[in-house]
């Protein structure tokens, strides 16, 4: 009974991660970048530049577009105060810090695993 | 292009805040990112890149290695070389984090948390 395979649709109340992790494979932290747009993040760079910005866009090859932008850690790196909005390619950055509460860390794992059979066949 | 065989050995059942999902799982563990997926939901310890080390909760993971990390140290050792004496002296910098995502090409090594003594 609770091993029988249901094939009903997510609900809404499914987030875009779980629901697009199905659907291609190799797509797992694209949707999870993309439910996160509008959020505020700090990504650093691998030339150690932080920047703390509101979340655009984000596109396959997980480069990002912030709005907003400001340097964060104290600004010895380039003073790029006119700089509103930017475009970060994927390879470049290091870290993206999150806010915390804005992550199902179990819908995350759900995913991984969901992700990781999908990788194998 | 696909395999023909299915390597599923059963249902597993997930429980998430809302639903509970049902996913076709091996219990085998056949290359080394299955080791990984056994790392879910336990902190793990990352080697990177230019000295850096982060322990952390693992909560995703994909084939390149990129990570979503929970709860998050870093430390990052830097070797100091005095001048007259030509000593090396390491030193180690920390910083919490609660929530991040390490892009795959900077990993080098997952492992279970390091055990002292």
């Amino acid at each position: 009974e609770c091993f029988k395979k249901k094939k009903k649709q997510p609900t809404a109340t499914l987030t875009v991660q779980l629901t697009l992790a199905c659907v291609s494979a190799p797509q797992l932290f694209y949707s999870f970048f993309k439910s996160l747009v509008g959020k505020d993040v700090v990504v650093e760079l691998k030339n150690d530049l932080s920047i703390c910005g509101t979340l655009h866009s984000v596109d396959q090859y997980l480069n990002i577009k912030l709005t907003d932008i400001s340097v964060t850690d104290p600004e010895k790196y380039p003073h790029m105060l006119s700089v509103k909005n930017c475009f970060i390619r994927g390879s470049v950055v290091r870290y993206v810090q999150l806010p915390a509460d804005e992550v199902d860390t179990q819908l995350l794992q759900d995913a991984a695993r969901k992700e990781a059979m999908q990788q194998k066949q | 292009m696909f395999q023909q065989s299915i390597k599923q050995c059963g249902f597993v059942a997930y429980q998430s805040r809302t639903k509970t999902f049902l996913q076709p799982t091996t219990n085998t563990v056949e290359e080394p990112l299955d080791l990984i997926r056994l790392s879910l939901d336990e902190r793990i310890y990352v080697k990177m890149r230019n000295d850096r080390e982060l322990r952390g909760r693992l909560h995703a993971y994909d084939q390149h290695l990129n990570m979503i990390l929970g709860d998050v140290e870093e430390t990052v050792t830097t070797v100091e070389i005095d001048e007259e004496t030509y000593e090396e002296l390491y030193k180690s910098t920390k910083r919490n984090i609660p929530m991040l995502f390490v892009r795959g090409d900077g990993v080098v090594l997952v492992a279970p948390p390091l055990r002292v003594g």
